[in-house]
């Protein structure tokens, strides 16, 4: 069973998915991150690939992919490290990235490397369900890869059904049409969109992303789906750290609602 | 046979590779605009804009002197005679009438050296509509003249400040827009680019070049087929426009020309055609400039309106495919024919169209040919380059 199946298994609820972009804040801190979260209590982790037109990112990923490009981030580095920190961990790691740079990498290569180097699922924002089903729903499953897909309260039923039967790993709801790092706190219409999709009985769990920053609208998110996902809120303090080993302690502390130390 | 297929690919390029946040938007566009272009109403006040408010069919001229020169016949595309100097008008007229079928409230669009920036603002102003335009912050200060333009039409000029601060960074800004603003907007793209149906629906806009140029090469020579068009190729709007009708009669060659900055191979280029791989690009499945790793690489040329990494699916297809010819020139090139038709015919071209003229330096023909340059835009908002540049061009 993979790692994320294995997870989704095991716990239903309260699920912290963390996205940091590699190569930043430098280009080895990889490694420190990964293991940093595994040891703060994250379930999941979302490997951001830098990419120079980040079209469904906000300001906060935008930079911090510049900054990751500019220390001299490519695949192949980013392949080579997530290598060696999967001999250091069993935490289910997910890709995320643009789709150009998955074609100009070879789309059978880097799925066999994403295997190869212990990676288990994918989430390629910019990859439509056609063309998925029609070119690459065999290699990537073949590859063993769970891929997740993008819903948001604009989606329709009929559209979620079939999203919901090509997904493998988990549901990404998107909880506001907005880009990454956009909008704070969750309204009255959005718990409506939450519910709604509740009701709908679909297989695959659910991690709610985009705006969830910290406890309250972590532990919101928490009521109407398995979990939720983390991105800019924690690129936002990775920048200034001195320690990305304390700081990361810290900020799953502060978003699981646990004491902090001052 | 060129045409798009259903999905919105021309062969192997096309598509829609766009975030599911936008998919709605993608989806109600692709679903209607064919049927709202087919509407009897649209029909009437798209011609009679561009009739009366852009001042269609613009001239097709034939240049003596530019004739004697280069011993054929050479008839220039008369695209700078339209309202707003260039052949942007076309598709804005066409969108803003699209966006109010849509029931839009609300216009943006991304622009590089300002002239599609200036089209949009024009319609919106023509409908009274909300419009912003998304400009990178370099452009924004090497294109003055046309922010102020933008302003006094009553658009919203916001900077760009994203990665390399122009055209490509402009566009992304737009996206992003679009995506946070999912119901009650619209988005002009202004070239063949994006995420099918843009591509297909901007050529259909820009075919009305074509089917004038059929009947008047028909006026001017019996035929309605000329032996050569040749076009610039930045996104592609201006050459899809003057390809449209003629795309599948094989006997009409196509040239599509493309700006090669200081040298194909001098690292500041934009000659997609040649330096350029498969990719996305804006949603669209391409040719564009990229790094080994995938990243997108800046170009460069001399023309605001040639300086885009990528190329629109429907040209990566022609070139690929053979059915279109592409020639690059030189920024020195460009300017030298800008100033030589300047002369030769009274005629200041804008410094895109001065690279399609500099193509007839380059390709072979027939003293009985028929050739038709496409003369895009006027040269006016390129003074302060022609300036710039003149004594080195006159000693």
């Amino acid at each position: 069973m993979s790692r994320i199946k294995k997870l989704f298994q095991e716990k239903k609820e309260d699920i912290l998915n963390i996205y940091f972009t590699a190569g930043f804040p430098q280009l080895d801190s990889t490694e420190a991150v990964i293991l940093s979260l595994e040891k703060a209590g994250a379930d999941l982790i979302e490997v951001g690939m830098p990419y120079s037109d980040p079209l469904a990112d906000g300001p906060t990923i935008q930079q911090s992919g510049q900054v990751a490009l500019s220390n001299g981030m490519t695949l192949d580095i980013l392949f080579s490290q997530i290598e060696s920190t999967r001999q250091k961990t069993e935490i289910p790691l997910v890709l995320m990235g643009y789709f150009n740079q998955v074609m100009q990498y070879g789309e059978q290569q880097f799925f066999d490397r994403c295997r190869e180097v212990g990676i288990d699922g994918l989430i390629l924002p910019d990859l439509p369900i056609y063309e998925y089903e029609t070119f690459y729903q065999d290699m990537i499953e073949q590859a063993g890869l769970d891929i997740s897909f993008l819903i948001t309260p604009q989606t329709s039923e009929e559209r979620i059904l079939k999203i919901d039967e090509l997904t493998r790993g988990f549901l990404y709801m998107v909880s506001n049409s907005s880009i990454t790092g956009a909008k704070k706190g969750i309204s009255d219409k959005q718990v409506a969109y939450f519910n709604r999709i509740n009701d709908m009985q679909l297989k695959n769990p659910r991690l709610i992303g985009f705006g969830i920053s910290d406890n309250e609208t972590f532990s919101t998110a928490c009521q109407y789906a398995n979990g939720a996902i983390i991105g800019s809120a924690y690129i936002n303090t990775l920048k200034d750290s001195k320690d990305i080993r304390e700081t990361t302690l810290e900020f799953v502390k502060m978003v699981r609602g646990e004491s902090v130390k001052v | 046979m060129i045409a798009i297929d259903q999905k919105g690919y021309y062969g192997e390029f096309g598509g829609a590779f766009i975030p599911e946040m936008l998919y709605p938007n993608i989806e109600e566009l692709r679903e209607q605009y064919l049927a709202i272009m087919a509407d009897d109403s649209f029909e009437k006040e798209f011609r009679q804009l561009l009739k009366d408010y852009v001042g269609r069919p613009s001239p097709l001229y034939l240049a003596e002197r530019l004739s004697e020169h280069y011993q054929a016949y050479i008839y220039l595309k008369r695209e700078d005679l339209n309202h707003t100097g260039a052949h942007k008008i076309n598709n804005t007229v066409g969108q803003i009438l699209m966006a109010e079928r849509l029931g839009k409230k609300r216009i943006i669009a991304e622009t590089g050296a300002g002239q599609h920036g200036v089209a949009t603002a024009t319609v919106c102003a023509l409908k009274g509509i909300e419009c912003i335009v998304y400009m990178g912050e370099i452009d924004i200060q090497r294109q003055a003249p046309n922010v102020a333009r933008m302003k006094m039409l009553g658009a919203e000029v916001r900077p760009a400040t994203s990665g390399s601060k122009t055209l490509k960074d402009a566009t992304n800004e737009a996206i992003r827009d679009w995506i946070n603003n999912p119901e009650d907007t619209h988005y002009i793209i202004g070239s063949v680019v994006g995420p099918h149906p843009y591509p297909d629906m901007v050529a259909r806009f820009q075919s009305v070049i074509s089917e004038e140029m059929l009947w008047q090469l028909k006026e001017h020579t019996g035929k309605e087929d000329p032996d050569v068009i040749i076009a610039c190729v930045g996104g592609g709007s201006n050459a899809a426009g003057a390809y449209y009708h003629y795309l599948n009669k094989d006997q009409v060659r196509l040239v599509a020309v493309e700006a090669a900055g200081h040298g194909i191979h001098s690292g500041e280029s934009a000659a997609t055609s040649v330096l350029g791989t498969k990719g996305i690009i804006h949603g669209s499945r391409t040719l564009l400039m990229q790094t080994p790793d995938g990243q997108i690489v800046e170009p460069y040329s001399i023309s605001a309106g040639l300086d885009y990494p990528g190329i629109g699916p429907m040209h990566a297809h022609l070139i690929a495919s053979g059915r279109a010819e592409a020639v690059s020139i030189t920024d020195d090139e460009a300017l030298a024919s800008a100033y030589f038709v300047s002369k030769k015919e009274g005629i200041i071209p804008a410094l895109e169209t001065a690279h399609a003229f500099s193509a007839l330096d380059k390709i072979e023909y027939d003293s009985s040919d028929v050739i038709v340059v496409n003369l895009s835009g006027r040269g006016d908002k390129d003074l302060a380059t022609f300036i710039k540049h003149y004594d080195r061009f006159h000693k």
